[in-house]
């Protein structure tokens, strides 16, 4: 420890010998040439950093910046071309439904109006072969009437004549059998 | 000699120059100061020349410091700022590097000179006074007078300002001087102390433990305050640059 103390004593010794102050930071001789050659050196590194280094940097940042931001907008695009893709297939699914939809219903309308104009034309011909049937069934029966009166008249001038001998005359008969038959 | 803590500060002369009676002598210092920004400029340029869009190991601890001083000076001055970049950079680029140097035996310290970092730290302030007063002309004496005080208490506080104001060139290079002088008196000495004891036979050599440990931790120490610093000088760079793109707070 006393070496040391003794050795630092003569360390700080030796400057003023040299220069004329004792602590190097506060040499005022070495002022003139440390401002000049930190001037030349700073101003030479700021020139660099700003000039070369510093625009390099900031390029390379940039260009990472824009390649990610390319990318990104290019995801979204590709996004979008996939959201469109997909809206045009649900659009063109919905659209084949309704397709779908609207030939089942035509189909279905189609059958309908098939069937009724053929139940139609089957009732019109029924009621055709009613009429038919019901204006023969009319002759029928008006014949079979004219025929009663005939048979009547003749059955009762047979009985009327069995009763009484005499047959009664054509006038009579008539009249009776037409109140009798109403 | 050798264990003579100062000695390390001496400024040698490697070659003479005087002119008109000034001695302009390029010495250790400018040596370093050359070496310093050299170096700095090798890195940063072949660091970046891959231009990698993923970049190298190298390159990005490049884009580190850039982005870190861009985004210390955003956060501090705004985008405004931004146009002290290449100052601030350099400086912080500058400080840390000769810091660092400083830490290789045998290396010499610009930034243990106080006229060195005096001389960083007027060219701060002279940029914030010559912007301040270009940008904003008479209303950047606003700085000194903050809004909202009462009228009593003005004098007072502008006085208060323009001595803060004053003070700082002298804070900001005393603070990197000392704290570079300071650490490397303090390693000189401790590793003196391991030579000196390791010199006095088996029971010194076992007494140099203490201090080789203390000399290896003041080392670890060091590293960090070179950094710090250097962080420190560019933080409070950004700060007085916001005092000129805005004087009135």
């Amino acid at each position: 420890m006393a070496g040391e103390t003794q050795s630092t004593t003569e360390g700080i010794e030796v400057p003023p010998a040299e220069h004329g102050v004792g602590f190097p930071p506060f040499d005022a001789t070495t002022f003139a040439s440390q401002l000049l050659w930190l001037a030349i050196t700073f101003g030479v590194f700021y020139w660099i950093m700003k000039n070369v280094a510093m625009p390099r940097i900031a390029g390379i940042l940039e260009d990472r910046k824009d390649r990610i931001a390319g990318d990104l907008s290019e995801a979204n695009r590709l996004k979008d071309e996939t959201d469109a893709a997909i809206a045009a297939y649900e659009q063109a699914l919905a659209e084949a439904r309704n397709k779908a939809h609207s030939i089942a219903h035509d189909t279905r309308a189609k059958l309908k109006a098939d069937h009724e104009a053929r139940r139609e034309k089957a009732e019109a011909e029924l009621n055709e072969k009613l009429q038919a049937a019901e204006t023969q069934i009319a002759g029928i029966k008006t014949e079979a009437l004219s025929q009663i009166g005939e048979i009547a008249g003749d059955t009762t001038s047979a009985l009327v004549e069995q009763l009484i001998g005499k047959a009664p005359t054509k006038t009579d008969l008539t009249k009776a059998l037409k109140s009798a038959l109403n | 000699m050798a264990n003579d803590p100062i000695s390390q500060f001496q400024i040698q002369k490697i070659f003479p120059i005087e002119v008109g009676g000034m001695d302009f002598s390029f010495t250790n210092s400018s040596l370093f100061m050359v070496l310093t920004v050299a170096a700095t400029s090798a890195f940063l340029i072949f660091s970046t020349s891959g231009r990698g869009l993923v970049p190298s190991r190298v390159q990005s601890v490049s884009e580190m410091m850039y982005e870190f001083i861009a985004g210390t000076l955003r956060d501090a001055a705004g985008t405004d700022g931004m146009r002290f970049f290449p100052l601030v950079f350099s400086l912080f680029m500058f400080v840390l590097v000769a810091n660092l140097f400083g830490m290789f035996p045998y290396f010499f310290t610009i930034t243990s000179h106080i006229i060195v970092t005096f001389a960083l730290a007027m060219l701060v302030i002279l940029t914030v006074i010559f912007y301040g007063f270009m940008r904003h002309g008479m209303s950047f004496l606003k700085l000194f007078i903050p809004s909202g005080v009462p009228a009593a208490l003005i004098p007072l506080v502008t006085m208060i300002e323009v001595i803060s104001f004053l003070s700082r060139p002298i804070s900001l290079s005393v603070r990197l001087f000392a704290n570079m002088l300071a650490g490397h008196i303090t390693l000189k000495v401790f590793s003196g102390f391991v030579v000196s004891l390791g010199a006095m036979g088996a029971v010194g050599i076992f007494g140099a433990v203490l201090p080789l440990a203390m000399t290896v931790a003041l080392t670890a120490l060091e590293f960090l305050v070179a950094f710090l610093q250097a962080y420190v000088f560019a933080v409070l760079t950004c700060m007085y640059l916001n005092d000129a793109i805005h004087p009135s707070h």
